[in-house]
Order: structure tokens, then sequence, then C-alpha cells
């Protein structure tokens, strides 16, 4: 990894103030602690369940929330603490954000031309020829004909409008951009021309990305590196190979495990109990230790750190800690799967 | 194939109201579903699943939907022609059905126990209290802890996979002898999807019932089915055994299907993507309606809508090429 990478991400902490039914305000821990780097040209996998804060940190990344702790530091300006406002005005205009659903993306009475020029209206500085000429080259990165600027978005498909969205997200020529779900609302032949379009995109345009998505299978097609995120804090952080082939965490193995196989004769494992905890009370210690299948005592007093259990792999979990875990991580992998 | 199989679907054809006329969504569907079976019926958004299970319980508003032929028939009944008062006393008690969002398929102000005894009540003339008594039984059932506490809850205060569960419980309260799930966890997160494929396993052998399960996923189907229906574009399009079917896909769309899910193990390739898209349900595609997407396409293909055919005893298709290769034409 690059001495400063394109996105990094220190301790971050997000907590939003809610309020049950007639009660006290509380605090909701939603993201805690969390760490990464993206590097230029990579894409970085955010995996996890509904209410685990994918999609709350990938709203951190583009400046839509500000987080209450830790910070961001994108193209090397910091995007939090004092300096958030100049921050986001230096990297906004290379800075995009793809949705999971194109419809509500885009504005049904706005001529799809109109929405993919809309960027570059905001960033000025081109004639009425030069924007016209850029819309149309844009839909023709994207795979759609050159003319169909004047349509609407009614006109189109789901996967087509998703490529539209993505036309506009790409109009700025940007250099990260965050997909949040992107293809979790299309059938499974439109899903795959576009993480291709996405994939090739990246190629020709040396684009980083955070591809955020409960679907492992899809993140296992496009990602380069994964993090797996479980109630808010990343429990494990690998390559992809390895991440899929030797799951350390063992909710990662649980999720793994879970994925159906389209393969009838597969015999699968036991299924893991138990459901994502309340983030207002979250459990004590680790916070998969209420459903965890390898839970020792430690595990329901001490948080786990995420720390480094093989080169550019790092796992948050008492099974690999080298002080008083076992020391030896391929031993233990042997024990595992004894 | 038992000798009489619990329902017959024959050639069912449904068409919806829309501002050019009536539209074919579904057309020429045909096939059976044994006592016991475990049937799944697998298609991307359009390809007439739904619309087919609906149509199994005449669910469809009535001004908007047309049967334009077939059979469904039940016990010596067809029920597309029953009179509505007596398909009321076979919804719920013999058929079953639950949904994919089990939020809007809940009354919010009603508790889960109002919710479970409604059928218990009506089918089954039961007392408050023993529909009561019934209903925490089908919680436990339906593996829920606390099950005497949670029956007097209301449904915003379960989980997604909580809420599901609790559907169940109302979908084999009268013991059906059919159950219908579409996309029964599509809503929901993986570990618990796991959870709830798992309790419609146990409960399909415990209550000895046929599950009919809908899914665009072809990793549910083919974790959770013995018999999988292929459905495009309004139309069966293959019918087989499940592990011949995953084993041996015959009809090329089956086959692109299977090649464009992205895999969990092994090599990672770069994804393959069926070229096209799906035809509206009024455009007019020439013969085979697969045929402007397929690759192994041929003149013979685009002369005529090829018939569903037996290749090789329980294994149907519906492509002329792949049939006629297979020695059944």
């Amino acid at each position: 990894m690059a001495a400063h990478a394109l996105v990094e991400v220190r301790d971050l902490d997000m907590a939003f103030r809610t309020r049950r039914a007639g009660g006290r305000p509380m605090m909701q821990q939603v993201l805690h602690k969390l760490s990464f780097d993206i590097g230029e040209g990579e894409t970085l996998g955010l995996v996890g369940e509904s209410g685990s804060g994918k999609s709350t940190a990938g709203r951190i990344l583009v400046g839509l929330y500000e987080p209450t702790g830790g910070s961001v530091r994108l193209f090397g300006r910091d995007i939090t603490g004092p300096d958030r406002s100049s921050g986001l005005a230096a990297v906004r205009a290379r800075l995009q954000f793809v949705f999971q659903d194109p419809h509500a993306a885009l504005n049904p009475r706005m001529r799809i031309g109109e929405s993919i020029a809309e960027p570059l209206d905001i960033a000025g500085g081109r004639s009425r020829r030069d924007r016209n000429g850029r819309v149309r080259e844009l839909l023709e990165m994207v795979g759609l004909p050159r003319d169909s600027d004047e349509r609407f978005p009614h006109e189109f498909s789901g996967g087509q409008r998703q490529r539209i969205v993505i036309a506009r997200a790409l109009a700025l020529q940007p250099g990260f951009i965050v997909c949040d779900e992107p293809v979790s609302a299309l059938d499974v032949s439109m899903q795959a021309q576009i993480v291709n379009l996405l994939m090739d995109l990246q190629a020709k345009f040396g684009l980083s990305y955070l591809f955020i998505a409960h679907d492992l299978a899809v993140v296992r097609a496009i990602a380069h590196r994964v993090a797996v995120l479980y109630a808010g804090s990343i429990v494990e952080v690998a390559p992809k190979a390895e991440l899929y082939s030797q799951p350390q965490h063992p909710y990662t193995q649980a999720l793994l495990d879970a994925v159906p196989r389209a393969d009838p004769s597969r015999v699968r494992g036991p299924v893991i109990g138990g459901e994502v905890p309340s983030l207002m009370v979250p459990p004590p210690g680790c916070r998969f230790h209420t459903r965890c299948p390898q839970v020792m005592p430690r595990c329901s007093v001490e948080v786990p750190q995420l720390r480094e259990t093989r080169p550019g792999r790092q796992t948050s979990c008492h099974l690999y800690d080298p002080v008083a875990g076992t020391p030896d991580h391929e031993k233990l992998q042997r024990k595992v799967s004894t | 194939m038992p000798s009489a199989p619990l329902v017959s679907i024959d050639d069912l054809t449904v068409q919806f109201r829309t501002d050019r006329g009536w539209s074919t969504a579904v057309e020429g569907v045909s096939f059976d579903i044994g006592d016991g079976d475990c049937v799944g019926v697998v298609g991307e958004s359009g390809s007439g699943k739904s619309v087919t299970a609906l149509s199994m319980l005449r669910l469809h508003a009535r001004r908007t939907a047309r049967f334009a032929g077939g059979s469904v028939r039940y016990d010596g009944r067809d029920l597309l022609r029953i009179p509505e008062s007596d398909l009321r006393r076979i919804r719920g008690r013999d058929i079953a059905m639950v949904f994919q969002d089990p939020m809007s398929s809940l009354n919010p102000v009603l508790t889960i126990c109002d919710q479970i005894s409604e059928s218990l009540r009506l089918h089954q003339n039961m007392s408050r209290a023993d529909a009561r008594r019934r209903a925490v039984e089908l919680l436990d059932l339906v593996r829920i802890a606390d099950a005497g506490r949670r029956v007097d809850e209301y449904p915003h205060r379960l989980s997604g996979g909580m809420r599901q569960r609790v559907m169940i419980a109302i979908a084999i309260a009268c013991r059906p002898r059919l159950l219908i799930a579409d996309e029964p966890t599509t809503a929901l997160d993986v570990t618990i999807q796991a959870q709830i494929l798992e309790l419609l396993r146990d409960l399909r052998a415990e209550l000895g019932m046929a599950v009919m399960l809908i899914s665009h996923d072809l990793g549910v189907i083919a974790e959770f089915a013995r018999r999988v229906i292929v459905m495009y574009a309004g139309r069966v399009v293959e019918d087989a055994p499940v592990d011949v079917l995953f084993r041996r896909p015959l009809h090329p769309y089956t086959e692109g299907l299977m090649a464009s899910v992205p895999a969990i193990e092994g090599e990672t390739a770069r994804l393959y993507s069926i070229p096209g898209r799906i035809p509206d349900p009024d455009e007019v595609v020439a013969g085979c309606r697969f045929g402007p997407r397929c690759g192994y396409a041929e003149p013979v293909c685009r002369a005529a809508m090829p018939d569903l055919v037996a290749v090789d005893g329980d294994h149907r298709v519906r492509c002329t090429p792949r049939s006629r290769a297979a020695g059944a034409v």
C-alpha cells in the first residue's frame, strides 16, 4: 500500500440520537472505530447485513454525514474535524455516489441528458456545445446510444437507468465513487452487466470504489479487498481471494456458509442462530459473542481489537490474539477444521 | 410422480388490463405439484412466477386480471371456476401462502395472537381460548423463543426474521396441504434467510405438506427444491428434478441464468451476462420468446413458439433445437 492511500479512514465513530416511543433520547452507536484504506484504482468491498452500518459509512465518506469521532482523509485532505468544509470543498468534484435505486435517483421529469449534465452545469465553465458533447460521450461510455439524451427515465429499464446514474457520476471525472448496493435492485442478468461496466470504467479511468453490498458473491466479483462489518464494527479485512477461501472471523465464516449455493448436492453446515443485536444496547465485549459458535469466556467481557493476523489481513477476534490466544494461527486453522 | 397430483395447473393463461388492452403475463403454464412435493419456481422479474402463484388462489384484482384459459385443479375441482365462497374455504386451510414482505402482510394494529387466531377461528371454529393456546404452540413450532409472551406483541416489536416466522405460523395454522412461499427470504439477511429456509424444510417434513417455493435466487432453489420449474417471459421453459437441472440444464436461458450468477467459490472470472433484455408482455416476438437473446437460435426458432417437450422422463424443455438434439422430437 502506498504511503498515502486515496481514502484513509481512522477510528471512525458515528452515533445517532434516537428516541423510543415515550422514552428518553438515546445514542445509537452505529459505527464503532472503523479504520481502513482504499488505494488508487482499488475496490474495497464493504459487506454486512442490514443495520451493520455499511451505508452510514458510505455516506460519511462522501460528506453526507459528519461523523461523531475519528477522521476521514480523501485525496490527502481531511473532511472531518475543523477542516471539514474546506476539505470537502477541495475534494467534492472528485467524489461521487451511486445509489441502490436508480429509479429514485433520477428526476422523472428531466430528460436524461439534463440529469447527466447537472454536475457539469454546477461546476460551470463549459460552452453549451462542449457540455452537450460531453453528455453524449458519457452515454456512449456507459453503453447507451449517444442520441438517447432527449429521452426520459421511464423509457429505460432498471439496468439502463443504473447506467444513466453511472454516466452522471462520471461527468466530472471523479477519482473515487461510493457505490451503495448498486446492483441489488436488478435481476441477475442485469447485475452482471453493471458489475462488468463498473470494472471496465475502473480499468479505463483508474477509479477507486467503495462497493457496499449485502451480496457476498457480487462483492467477490468486483472487489480487490473486502471488509466485513458486524453491528457497526469491522470484524475482518482481507484480500478477496483469502477472505473467501480462508475466512478467519467466525462471523465471516458463518456469513459465507449461509450463502445458498447453486449446487443441490452441497451439504450445508449448521445454520447460525440468533439475530444482529440492538445497537442501542449492544452486547458487552465482542458484539458477535451472543451468536458465535466458538465463544470463550473473555469474549463477553473484552472488546477484541482489529489486528494484523498475517500480512495484509486484519481480524478482530480473541481467537487470533497473539498474546492470550493462539500465537500460531495456522495451528488454529487446523484445530478449527478438525 | 404419484398417480394423482395434489394440484394440477394446466395451460394457465393470465392477462392484465393495460392502457393498450389486455396484456398476457402468463401463457400456457402447465405443471403438477404432488402430495408432499417440494417444487421451486425460478425466474427473473416479469417471468410470471408470482402471477402464476397468485392465480392458483385467484388473488388478483378481478377488475384488472382475467384468466384467458386453462385450469388449476385441486381435489377434483377447478379453482379458477369455483364460486368465491368455496374458494374461501380452501384459501388458508388447504392452500396457504407466505409473501416476500412480512411487514406489509401483517396488520400493524393487531397482536400476533389475533392474526394467527383469525384462520383458526374461521376455518376450525375454535374458541378464543383454544385459538390462543394453538397460537402459542404454533409460535413454538416456528422456533420463536418465549412464545407465551411474544404472542401478545404487535408486529413492530419483531425483527424481519421474526415477522416472517409469524407469517409462516399463520400459514401453517390450519395444516395446509400446500404452502406457497413467494420469495419468502428475499427481504431478509443471508444468515436469517438460512434460518428461515431450514425452518421451512423442517416444517415440510414434520407436517408432510407440499411446498411451492418461488425465488429469483438459483442458490435458494438449489438448496430447497426437489423439482425446479424455470420461467421466462410468462412461460415455463424448463422443468426438471433439481439435480438434473443443475447438472445438465437444457434450455439456453437456464444455462445463461446459471452462468450469470456470481460464484462464491472457485475461480473468479468476468461475469457472464445474457445479452439483451426480457421482452415486455405485449412485445411481439416471432417464435421463441428467448430467441432474440439466444446464442444458439436457428431459423426454426423464429418460425414458431416451441412446445414444452418431455426429453427424458421427467425433464421437460421448451426449446426446439435442444429437444431435437435429445432425440425427443
